[in-house]
């Protein structure tokens, strides 16, 4: 999962992939020879950070859409595996299948006792195809209610790690009713009595995201993207091009800073420099502590006064918005 | 903020209905039949060959579905336009003018009240001719205000479909709308209120997986798409091959998604039968024998 030379380099990352590559190269070199390179390496190390400020500084929402894409970025599972101590994952929808996308289980967040539900996507191409490219299907969905119920009979919270492209669009989705697995998924998540907490990771694609997202608090880490339409599809259904994704990405307003100026998310988290994809056990940490932050504030409230603020949350989303 | 503690009485208002002139020729979309205007009047826009059911101008919904074709329509909140100032090759707001200007309506919803076999009821419409019926924020205030009054009356809601999807000019917000309206419906459910939803062509994406898909009864009329992702889209990306009448209406009902599929004609007794029986009310009319076909 660490930035290895395998890894994908973002064209906006060139540059700093080729000062890592010399850093890296410099370091070897003085293993082997066993000579002094300390000042050339810090030397290096102080551009590379500038150039990591300079372009993260900046970042387009295409750019971001790309680094919420990265494959090095951090996943469900790797939250679960860092965050979550005596997991137990749970299988099956108890009516047609498991669905291996959808990450669910129990286990201990901090010492208190939670259900975590969330997208893998795989870090590789053995990985992708295992997990359906993070695309879940009606048994996923359905299977995120199953544990929405669990959750809300032994009052346990609910931790959601968002990342996915969206539901998978197949004939036998469909033959499944992937709508209604999604509307049910949504319905569930208001009605629990327990307090639900969302975070989007990397990429909170359209229904299949909101779906395990009609949470108490939704979060967003700083380079994720949360959208109704990817910004490829957006391009050739609005512009009947494939070539105006950046112009997509710009007017569908999908970064989480435009997310938390219309009021949709609750907090941004921010990101190491470079992106999570650079410092993945950093990112995974912070995350914690900001979700815990959240989940002390919701604990004591009374479960009734929850789930009718989280009704009333969505109800009056958007209803006032703030002057651009 | 509480939702309830700031309602508004809503304003009543009647419109005036488009329709089509009476001496046109229109070719049906499954059989190629050429049909003239003035004889699919008559039969509700049904294909008299071949019994393809043809999209349904809004104010012709209406009037179908309440006794005598008699309903007061109810004004829905301005909310802020085009939040995200959205431009693709056209602006979002010049798109909303015209779509006014050939519609009539404000935008892709309609909020009716009127009588359906006697039983006060509430209608949000989604109307197709208004950008594909896709749901923004003005369409979620929609169902979300009609469940309000429901809550309020106690009158049961009826929720019509007939949408693509989210509005995507509307970005994150059209998004929301399916939290929104589900959180809508979920009062009603909490409640005991009955809701109905009647799902038409075509009831695809946003709505389909958020209150289309949630009714205590769904009702689907003959022939209608129905489905998460669009045919097309399925194609394109999955690459397979679409099996014979995949995401109609009966291939919905086969697959336990949609209660009972009924053509136009039985459109309207069918609510009549489901909603007096879910609200303990004698109906004031009489209504035909259902089968699901
Ligand atoms: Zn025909």
């Amino acid at each position: 999962m660490s930035s290895n030379n395998n890894s994908l380099v973002l064209d906006f990352e060139k540059t700093i992939v080729e000062v890592e590559a010399k850093i890296e190269g410099l370091k070897k070199l003085a293993e082997e020879e066993d000579v002094d390179i300390s000042g050339e390496v810090s030397r290096l190390q102080e551009k590379l950070q500038k150039q990591l400020r300079l372009a993260y500084a900046n970042l387009s929402p295409w750019q971001k859409a790309q680094v919420a894409r990265h494959p090095d970025r951090p996943q469900c599972l790797d939250y679960i595996h860092a965050l979550i101590e005596d997991f137990v994952p749970l299988a099956g929808d108890r009516a047609f299948a498991d669905d291996p996308t959808m990450i669910a289980g129990i286990g201990r967040f901090k010492g208190i006792s939670v259900v975590v539900l969330g997208q893998e996507k795989g870090h590789d191409l053995e990985s992708r195809i295992k997990y359906n490219f993070g695309m879940a299907k009606p048994e996923g969905y359905r299977k995120a209610q199953r544990m929405m119920s669990l959750a809300d009979k032994f009052n346990l919270p609910v931790l959601c790690f968002v990342d996915t492209d969206g539901a998978y669009p197949g004939v036998d989705a469909e033959a499944r009713g992937q709508a209604e697995a999604i509307a049910s998924s949504i319905e569930k998540c208001l009605k629990i009595k327990t307090p639900i907490i969302s975070t989007i990771i990397g990429m909170g694609g359209s229904g299949g995201a909101i779906a395990i997202a009609a949470a108490d608090r939704i979060l967003m880490l700083e380079n994720s993207i949360y959208s109704v339409i990817s910004p490829e599809a957006c391009s050739s259904i609005l512009w009947r091009s494939t070539d105006k994704v950046k112009e997509a990405a710009e007017a569908l307003r999908l970064t989480a800073q435009d997310l938390k100026h219309f009021g949709v998310i609750d907090e941004i988290i921010p990101e190491p420099l470079g992106g999570a994809h650079r410092d993945p056990q950093g990112t995974i940490e912070k995350v914690g502590d900001v979700i815990f932050k959240h989940l002390k504030e919701l604990l004591p409230v009374n479960t009734e006064e929850l789930k009718k603020s989280r009704t009333a949350k969505f109800l009056e989303m958007g209803r006032h918005l703030p002057e651009n | 903020m509480n939702w309830l503690t700031d309602f508004v009485r809503p304003k009543i208002k009647k419109t005036a209905p488009i329709e089509i002139a009476d001496n046109l020729w229109l070719k049906c979309p499954d059989c190629g039949q050429m049909l003239f205007s003035k004889e699919l009047k008559k039969s509700m826009y049904v294909c008299t060959r071949c019994g393809h059911h043809l999209r349904l101008f809004i104010d012709k919904r209406l009037k179908m579905l309440f006794d005598n074709g008699e309903y007061s329509e109810i004004a829905l909140p301005h909310l802020k336009e085009d939040p995200l100032k959205f431009k693709d090759s056209k602006k979002y707001t010049d798109r909303l003018k015209s779509y006014r200007k050939s519609t009539g309506s404000e935008d892709a919803v309609r909020v009716a009240k009127g009588e359906i076999g006697g039983i006060t009821t509430i209608v949000a419409a989604i109307d197709f001719a208004f950008m594909g019926g896709s749901m923004g924020m003005a369409v979620g205030e929609g169902i979300v205000k009609a469940a309000e009054i429901c809550l309020k009356g106690n009158y049961p809601l009826v929720t019509v479909a007939a949408s693509g999807g989210a509005r995507m000019q509307e970005g994150i917000l059209s998004l929301m709308q399916m939290a929104r309206t589900t959180a809508a419906i979920n009062q009603l459910k909490e409640k005991g209120i009955p809701f109905v939803s009647v799902l038409t062509d075509p009831t695809t994406g946003g709505v389909s997986a958020s209150f289309a898909m949630l009714g205590d009864v769904n009702i689907a009329e003959k022939g209608c798409l129905i489905g998460f992702a669009g045919p097309r889209v399925i194609e394109q990306t999955i690459r397979e091959k679409l099996p014979e009448g995949f995401q109609r209406a009966e291939y919905l009902r086969e697959h336990g998604m949609v209660d009972i599929v009924v053509t136009r004609q039985e459109m309207k007794d069918a609510l009549v039968r489901v909603l007096s029986i879910l609200t303990h009310v004698k109906p004031r009319i009489n209504t035909l024998a259902l089968e699901n076909k």
